[in-house]
């Protein structure tokens, strides 16, 4: 099984290679094996696919994306991609439903040891704005485990490989942008965590604005 | 070993003592004045020189492998260059069919075709049928915001990236009396002309140049740089002529012209970068920058050479 799932892994990033022959930019932060959540902008399915894509091997494999328990739960396929092959923390966006806190579920991969990768906007972002709203399960998060750092991860032009309702993806070359690592602040609360947390992810949008004119 | 074969390996032996002596002079600049690292030109020249060495390693394999390796390698080259053109135009959602068509079908079409050797469909696929195909799908999907730009860029998109790029395999098809199973070689004529002329403007601009041909687009681009490559390249040219169905002077002049293309294909595609705001296409190629800073100058002189060819020595 094993194998299958590094096989499986081998094809997906060569895939996604082949696409949009992805390249990280470390601008702020260097790909050191230290325990990090990383928080990104969401407007594709295969966003967390290029975070991975570019990571460096040994970080790759300890390193987890969150994802909704709706989405990669409903069909075989999807299980074994999300589960099998990119070791996905499922969570259960929906409150009424779930059983168990979010937040406890991501600790518990945190203390395990792995890295994390969030999206904080909690869903895919498919309006003309750069960025969503940030939910407050990032802020949770970070109280709860306030030793690990927060790197903010821009991903550039994925959104227009595969537009949402589009099957077929069209090549174009994507980025992959880490920013400074950050922390919560002693004192600080949750609108201002995550009011500086989403500039500092914006920062990053414009940023590559200004160096591709 | 037949003659294409000595041929080749004969040329491969002087590209690889060509590059054996640069690499040397990288090292020894590097050594003497950038033993940091700190030296951004020499640092860049031996990225280049390096890249250098896998560039003409890839195409030594594709020209043992003959017909289906350079067709390969070139197809390749037209998708890298298309993702990266496509990367910098405004196409929008509406687009998306259009662009998903150029990659998926268009480009395969476009290199089947010239696998198969059909002259009469290759060369009016992109210039008739995929100017007329790319805007009825753009338009079905009734966005008319910058319609006319959206629908330019990816009609130039493809003229540049697999048209014009197809024409480089599409040499091996040309039927040349008693040049019969060396069309490889044309092949390795253009692309070692063009290259060097690229490469000799460079090292004559370097120690030469003084005024700037066209400093809003391109302030490395020298008159002296420019006379002093296209001249050497031209005289290359000429110096290849053992190689080629032509004569001493006949390869000189297409080794000028070749060289005069890629000299304004350079020149056009910087325009365009400018007009985009970037400095290079893309960087999967450390020290060239992307797929289309390379062949730029290819670009240009491919078709050129095709048709000079085909006009006054190909039978078909």
């Amino acid at each position: 099984m094993y194998i299958v799932t590094r096989a499986a892994a081998m094809a997906i990033i060569v895939f996604a290679r082949f696409l949009t022959a992805v390249r990280g930019i470390w601008q702020g932060s260097e790909p050191v094996p230290r325990q990090r959540i990383y928080f990104a902008n969401h407007a594709s399915h295969g966003d967390f696919i290029l975070i991975w894509t570019v990571l460096p091997p040994r970080l790759r494999g300890k390193t987890r994306p969150v994802a909704g328990s709706d989405y990669w739960l409903k069909t075989p396929l999807r299980r074994f991609i999300g589960c099998g092959v990119f070791g996905a923390v499922l969570i259960d966006r929906d409150r009424e439903s779930r059983r168990e806190d979010p937040i406890e579920i991501m600790a518990r991969a945190l203390d395990a040891g792995s890295s994390l990768i969030v999206f904080p906007e909690g869903t895919r972002n498919e309006t003309d704005a750069p960025l969503l709203p940030f939910k407050s399960g990032i802020y949770h998060l970070a109280r709860t485990r306030p030793e690990v750092e927060l790197v903010p991860v821009w991903i550039e032009n994925l959104n227009r490989v595969m537009p949402k309702g589009e099957f077929v993806p069209v090549p174009l070359i994507c980025t992959v942008t880490f920013g400074a690592a950050m922390r919560l602040g002693a004192e600080e609360g949750k609108e201002a965590f995550l009011g500086r947390a989403r500039g500092a992810l914006m920062a990053l949008s414009s940023k590559l604005t200004e160096a591709n004119g | 070993m037949s003659l294409m074969h000595a041929h080749l390996f004969m040329l491969l032996l002087a590209v690889a003592a060509f590059l054996v002596a640069a690499s040397v002079a990288g090292y020894i600049l590097e050594r003497r004045l950038s033993p940091d690292g700190s030296n951004a030109v020499i640092e860049n020249l031996n990225a280049r020189i390096k890249a250098w060495w896998a560039m003409v390693v890839l195409m030594a394999i594709a020209f043992i492998g003959g017909r289906a390796g350079v067709i390969l390698l070139f197809a390749f080259c037209s998708f890298a260059a298309l993702r990266e053109f496509v990367t910098l135009t405004n196409a929008r959602r509406a687009d998306h069919w259009a662009l998903a068509a150029a990659f998926f079908l268009v480009l395969p079409v476009q290199y089947y075709l010239v696998w198969v050797d059909w002259y009469g469909l290759y060369s009016i696929l992109i210039p008739v049928y995929a100017f007329l195909l790319m805007p009825i799908i753009s338009a079905l999907r009734g966005d008319t915001d910058h319609y006319l730009i959206r629908v330019a860029e990816v009609q130039w998109a493809l003229m540049i990236c697999v048209f014009c790029v197809s024409h480089v395999p599409a040499l091996l098809s040309l039927q040349i009396p008693g040049y019969e199973g060396r069309n490889v070689l044309l092949v390795a004529f253009l692309v070692v002309v063009v290259q060097l002329s690229d490469v000799l403007q460079y090292v004559w601009g370097k120690l030469l140049g003084r005024r700037k041909i066209a400093p809003l687009l391109s302030p490395s681009k020298t008159v002296e740089g420019f006379v002093g490559g296209v001249a050497s390249a031209t005289a290359v040219g000429a110096g290849l002529w053992w190689m080629t169905p032509f004569t001493i002077i006949q390869a000189g002049l297409l080794a000028l012209a070749i060289a005069l293309m890629g000299f304004f294909g350079g020149l056009v595609m910087s325009a365009i970068k400018r007009d985009r705001g970037v400095k290079d296409w893309g960087h999967l190629i450390a020290g060239h920058g992307g797929f289309i800073d390379r062949l730029d100058s290819v670009i240009f002189s491919a078709p050129i050479f095709f048709h000079l060819v085909r006009y006054w020595w190909s039978l078909t």
